[in-house]
């Protein structure tokens, strides 16, 4: 369980900071609570009957907003499901996941839209469903794209996989410019994937690790880049991982093509130095690469060429990660630590606090499209308060998800999710 | 108790020089044993070792199983085609079960890189790399060096150079490692497409030309090519291959009909090596099995800490 669960009535939040993201401003307020609104923001409230929640100290920001995240429901309850998801959710601050398609069945059609819409009224955070871009994900036929829009998807991809067919590639891109949605494309080539699970470099070569080398990031996403830009149409890259991928972004963004690009946590802060012992939590997708190639991310994240950082959630039972490397899947969860750890490494670059908040909220929220709520009078109360200054080590007893296949277990945190407020309930984490 | 700075044996990038001399020195001494009319030492009597075999292997689990038995320890053979991985047991299920047993020893070979450093999670028996993807071959590497030593007296400044599909080798990596550490000076020769970018890093050369390769070399060892990676855009056809990095009699007359050859085997006879070199005077191919029998009685002998 997420610590204790209340429902949020008559609450009194004092002394906190409100962040907000849209005009960057900072403000130390009290926030009164009725019925899961907020029904009054000031200086000094002071209310009998009110359970009051001390927030001195701590930052109080719209709730985080995932855009990828592999939940198994349907199909695969057994190592995620929309309840355990959402509990990994809310320890990581996040009120709002869009989650990917590949479940079982995939979701290609209305029809599944709107059962996966119909079982998140039930949990504690608000999903996003994101489509398919083919049917069943196999790259062919372009799934029925504008009837999940009106079910409610907010983009279209096929997941991990790359839509290898350049032709059934513009189709959905030029398709979906009537929708305003964007297109997430798996930027890899495969070809040049090789199998490979680690970065191809002097270190791979030492261990003997089946290589894949940056080049099938780049030309992946050239490929993709160029088509978006003929047709002018909108496209998101997800989970970029070489320093060439943001120039090449940079270079395609500066021509004023709608372009976003997300990358994930651990990019960030870790290297493929971390397969030394051939420990296949590491094995993820794409692989870990240098040190330089983290620190080109980084500036990326600075400058804005590259827009957020995302979860990449992505759970695998135990048995499926403590195999040998080679028969051992791919991907590692992240919903819990995805801020803290963020926060720990942009913190060491330069990075306030509120710039790595900007990296959760409304930055993805553009991206998307999804709107991120205020923490304003007579608003909806979905908020994350965050403890900026706890320094804390990352284990396996934070794991909220199904799964424990994260590859940041033993690593060191900032900040910490201390409370979240998302449809009516109040979480202390 | 290893008389090892190590506890296994995974892999000659890790291993100090003082232990590869160790293991060289005793190998000698078992060379000895074996020229003996009975081949057997009682030195493992009572110890277990399982060679637990993910791979096809004919030769090396042989040689495993030829060294333990001569040092009289009990041997048992696993083999992922006939258990019941086939059925969907895990690889941890079956170690733990293996483990169970009470084995002393482990021998193992398995496609994925690390696979022995992985064993280490779920056992506490002494752990034998026979092979992990292309990571390395230990045992091979320095029975490998074991023939170049025995021919010349010692490994310190000699040129040594190894041929063909270097990208996908065990076989080279652990024999760079190895010979890198006892001062030889390295060479690798082949496609560029086979051989590892940014490998120059380790201090040694690189060449596409297989006759200034010959000529060059004191020793050369020819990696087999492995059929299944032509006709997939690495190697356009066996005869093309042959024509530009084949070791035959001819370029060994022309170019230095001295050097030593090597090869860890199974032979490709007609593709990168011929018949009349892998058979001629300059071969030790056959000495490399025997002293893979020596080789690896010396690492089993000094992992279990067996007595003199």
């Amino acid at each position: 369980m997420v610590g204790k669960t209340k429902k949020f009535d008559k609450y009194l939040l004092t002394g906190g900071t409100i962040y907000n993201p849209i005009d960057k401003s900072s403000k130390k307020n009290d926030i009164l609570i009725d019925n899961g609104v907020i029904v009054d923001v000031g200086k000094d409230i002071a209310l009998e009957g009110y359970n009051a929640i001390d927030c001195s100290g701590k930052i109080i920001c719209p709730g985080f907003l995932d855009l990828r995240s592999h939940f198994g429901e349907p199909g695969y309850e057994d190592i995620e499901s929309l309840e355990t998801g959402s509990k990994a959710a809310l320890k990581g601050g996040y009120t709002k996941v869009c989650m990917l398609p590949n479940t079982n069945p995939v979701i290609d059609n209305a029809e599944s839209v709107e059962s996966l819409i119909e079982k998140s009224r039930l949990i504690d955070i608000n999903i996003f469903p994101i489509g398919s871009i083919t049917k069943n994900l196999d790259g062919k036929e372009l799934s029925e794209i504008g009837l999940m829009v009106k079910g409610g998807v907010v983009a279209i991809s096929d997941a991990h996989r790359n839509v290898k067919n350049a032709q059934v590639l513009k189709n959905a891109l030029e398709y979906c410019k009537m929708f305003e949605i964007p297109v997430i494309n798996h930027a890899e080539n495969i070809d040049l994937v090789n199998d490979g699970m680690s970065n191809e470099s002097f270190f791979s070569f030492k261990k003997g690790l089946p290589a894949n080398p940056f080049i099938s990031e780049t030309v992946g996403i050239l490929r993709d880049l160029e088509i978006a830009n003929y047709i002018g149409a909108r496209i998101h890259i997800p989970r970029i991982s070489s320093s060439r991928s943001v120039s090449i972004i940079k270079r395609y963004k500066d021509l004023g093509l709608l372009l976003t690009a997300e990358v994930t946590p651990h990019h960030l802060g870790l290297s493929e130095i971390e397969l030394k012992d051939y420990n296949a939590f590491y094995k993820v997708s794409p692989p870990l690469r240098s040190s330089e190639d983290s620190d080109a991310l980084i500036e990326g994240l600075r400058s804005g060429v590259i827009d957020c950082i995302v979860s990449d959630h992505h759970p695998s039972k135990i048995e499926d990660k403590e195999s040998d490397l080679l028969n051992s899947n791919f991907g590692t969860i992240g919903l819990e630590s995805a801020f803290p750890y963020s926060n720990r490494i942009l913190s060491q670059k330069g990075f306030s606090i509120e710039q790595v908040i900007d990296l959760f909220t409304i930055n993805p929220s553009r991206v998307m499209n999804i709107d991120l709520g205020k923490i304003s009078k007579n608003e909806v109360a979905d908020f994350t308060v965050i403890n900026p200054n706890s320094d804390w080590v990352f284990e396996q007893s934070h794991i909220y998800s199904l799964s424990k296949n994260s590859c940041l277990i033993g690593k060191s945190m900032k900040g910490k999710i201390d409370f979240v407020a998302c449809k009516n309930k109040f979480h202390i984490i | 108790m290893s008389v090892l700075s190590v506890k296994h044996l995974f892999g000659l990038e890790d291993l100090k020089k003082q232990d590869i001399f160790k293991i060289l020195d005793t190998a000698f001494k078992f060379r000895e044993v074996l020229d003996r009319p009975i081949k057997k030492v009682p030195s493992l009597k009572g110890k277990n070792i399982l060679n637990l075999f993910f791979e096809n292997s004919t030769r090396t689990k042989m040689s495993f199983e030829l060294a333990a038995k001569r040092l009289s320890a009990d041997v048992t053979n696993f083999s992922s085609g006939t258990s019941s991985l086939k059925k969907g047991e895990s690889f941890k299920d079956t170690i733990q079960n293996i483990h169970s047993m009470k084995i002393d020893c482990i021998v193992i070979r398995h496609s994925s890189p690390g696979s022995c450093i992985n064993l280490t999670n779920y056992v506490d028996a002494a752990i034998v790399n026979g092979g992990d993807g292309f990571h390395e071959h230990p045992t091979q590497g320095l029975l490998d060096i074991m023939s170049i030593k025995e021919k010349f007296g010692k490994i310190e400044g000699l040129k040594v150079s190894i041929v063909g599909d270097i990208l996908h080798s065990r076989v080279a990596r652990s024999n760079i490692y190895g010979l890198i550490k006892m001062g030889a000076r390295v060479r690798v020769c082949g496609p560029p497409n086979l051989i590892p970018r940014n490998i120059k890093q380790l201090g040694i050369d690189v060449s596409h030309d297989i006759n200034s390769t010959i000529r060059w070399s004191d020793a050369i060892n020819i990696l087999r090519i492995q059929r299944e990676r032509m006709g997939i855009g690495i190697i356009p056809s066996i005869r093309e291959y042959r024509k530009l990095f084949g070791v035959n009699k001819k370029r060994l007359e022309t170019y230095n009909n001295d050097v030593l050859v090597l090869h860890p085997g199974p032979i490709n006879r007609g593709v990168e090596i011929d018949s009349n070199v892998a058979d001629g005077p300059n071969s030790v191919i056959l000495k490399q099995v025997l002293n893979g029998v020596a080789i690896r009685m010396s690492v089993l002998f000094l992992l279990l800490g067996g007595s003199d």
